[in-house]
């Protein structure tokens, strides 16, 4: 199975696959951007790719977001085929490649915003089986408030789907982004303890978190190139 | 027809979030590899309990509102992997269960289901998943009634297929690169796959019928078996186990855990548009 950490027969090095995770509004795509433009900057090669991205599920996803007839499992299983795809296609290759690949979300939000649907925890872990560790996950933490704001001053009305409204949590729309965003981040909170993110602070100022992340991931770069230097 | 005797049975975890308690209808799958003469043994056993007097719901693979021209177009840019393959068939499969099979089995229809999560299982595994990962995949699946077997060698089926039509690129397995050609191919690939029909067979309790009988033959010893099942199930009498009882499914874990964990989820979850 592919994934399972295997590095491939190859000499390069392995690039470093780094993820930011948290709910919608938190900042994370900001910060990766930001991210990506330091590391080509100090001239490294990077692959980007984000969630719910290939073309192999896309028509099948907008139709069924747009007609709202998705199922919390169907749900589910589409993103799954969408990590499958990408990570066949757009992670593994890259990093065998030495590339570092960034990753704007990855099976953790699945896992976040699954379990809220109401699927079974371990059946969506076991789901994702297949994917491989990343060498950083940063977490980007913002209270409900501040997300429910953010989202709320860019967008003229929250997705069905990003609100949980195929759940009937409420008939407002915004209230039910409320509720579902919170039951996410309940399930971020618990993976952050159980999984060892990087917690960032949502609410800083954006140069002073990606100040921060820069210092994790050049340790990350330090610490790879020695143990290379070891071998 | 008579309410279900016990509680909707799920291969896995089933779905935690939905509504399955009362599930009054029948379900019937039919498996068999490709060119077996599944399909015409279903439309003459739907025709059969029509007369009769049921109402049938027929469901085929690949054939979901949501899933069907992704898997289309999917097979036809031949770029599939056996991850992404068997996860197109969950989605595929997942989406019938909750719009047609589920609610079919709410309103008390037979549902005959023209291949199941069997088939997944043969095509992934040959194709290297983790037989205990797409296990655990299709764990939302309800576990059928009865479940017929359409076994055959495959050297009848060879001849019996290469008659009538063209062979498909994916019948023949032609993305796995086992042969030169096509014939060699679709020898390799389906031998492969009725070893895993065949050893799924004893895993699941299948109800197997010869299928290099002819049409006749095979369709009065399904009817057979169909009566005597629904019989047990009109009679209001617990339903006597025609095949050994399907082994529960869960994997690195103990099943009061999951049960405890969809009890919960089952009384705080929301539902889910119809």
């Amino acid at each position: 199975m592919p994934g399972r950490g295997q590095s491939g027969h190859t000499t390069l090095q392995r690039g470093k696959l780094i993820v930011v995770e948290g709910i919608d509004g938190s900042g994370k795509s900001t910060q990766i951007k930001l991210l990506h433009k330091w590391l080509e900057a100090k001239g490294r090669q990077v692959f980007f790719t984000e969630w719910n991205s290939s073309t192999l599920v896309r028509q099948a996803t907008r139709r069924g977001k747009k007609k709202a007839l998705l199922t919390p499992t169907t749900f589910s299983l589409l993103h799954a085929t969408d990590f499958a795809d990408r990570l066949t296609y757009n992670i593994i290759p890259y990093l065998k490649a030495g590339t570092t690949v960034l990753a704007d979300r990855y099976v953790y939000t699945a896992f976040a915003r699954d379990i809220a649907r109401g699927v079974d925890t371990r059946w969506v872990q076991e789901l994702y089986s297949f994917a491989m560790k990343p060498d950083v996950v940063f977490y980007f933490k913002v209270p409900l408030t501040v997300a429910v704001q953010r989202i709320l001053s860019a967008r003229e009305k929250v997705k069905y789907y990003e609100a949980g409204m195929d759940l009937g949590l409420s008939k407002d729309p915004v209230e039910s982004f409320s509720i579902f965003q919170g039951r996410v981040l309940e399930q971020y909170d618990r993976m952050a303890a159980e999984r060892g993110f990087e917690v960032m602070d949502g609410t800083e100022p954006i140069d002073s978190q990606q100040q921060k992340v820069r210092a994790i991931v050049e340790r990350l770069f330090t610490r790879g190139a020695s143990a290379e230097r070891r071998r | 027809m008579s309410p279900r005797a016990g509680p909707t049975r799920f291969f896995g975890h089933g779905l935690p979030y939905a509504e399955t308690a009362n599930l009054q209808g029948t379900l019937i799958s039919i498996e068999g590899t490709d060119g077996v003469g599944r399909s015409t043994q279903v439309s003459l056993l739907k025709e059969w309990l029509e007369v009769q007097g049921h109402g049938v719901i027929e469901t085929g693979w690949t054939r979901s509102e949501l899933m069907s021209e992704t898997i289309g177009a999917a097979k036809a840019g031949h770029n599939l992997n056996q991850l992404t393959f068997s996860l197109l068939y969950a989605t595929d499969f997942a989406d019938r269960l909750e719009k047609i099979i589920i609610p079919a089995m709410k309103s008390g229809f037979v549902v005959l289901a023209d291949r199941y999560i069997f088939t997944a299982f043969a095509r992934s595994v040959v194709r290297g998943a983790d037989p205990a990962w797409i296990r655990n995949v299709f764990g939302f699946a309800l576990v059928p009634d009865l479940t017929l077997y359409l076994r055959v060698k495959v050297d009848t089926l060879i001849p019996r297929l290469m008659r009538n039509r063209e062979i498909d690129y994916w019948e023949a397995g032609m993305d796995m690169h086992l042969g030169t050609d096509l014939f060699d191919s679709f020898r390799m690939y389906q031998t492969r796959l009725i070893r895993q029909y065949n050893s799924m067979s004893r895993e699941f309790g299948f109800v197997a019928v010869d299928a290099s009988r002819s049409i006749d033959e095979i369709q009065t010893r399904i009817r057979r078996r169909v009566q005597s099942l629904l019989k047990a199930r009109e009679g209001g009498t617990p339903q006597q186990p025609l095949q050994p009882p399907h082994p529960p499914l869960i994997f690195h874990g103990e099943r009061k855990e999951h049960d405890r964990q969809s009890g919960t989820q089952q009384a705080t979850g929301g539902s889910h548009p119809t």
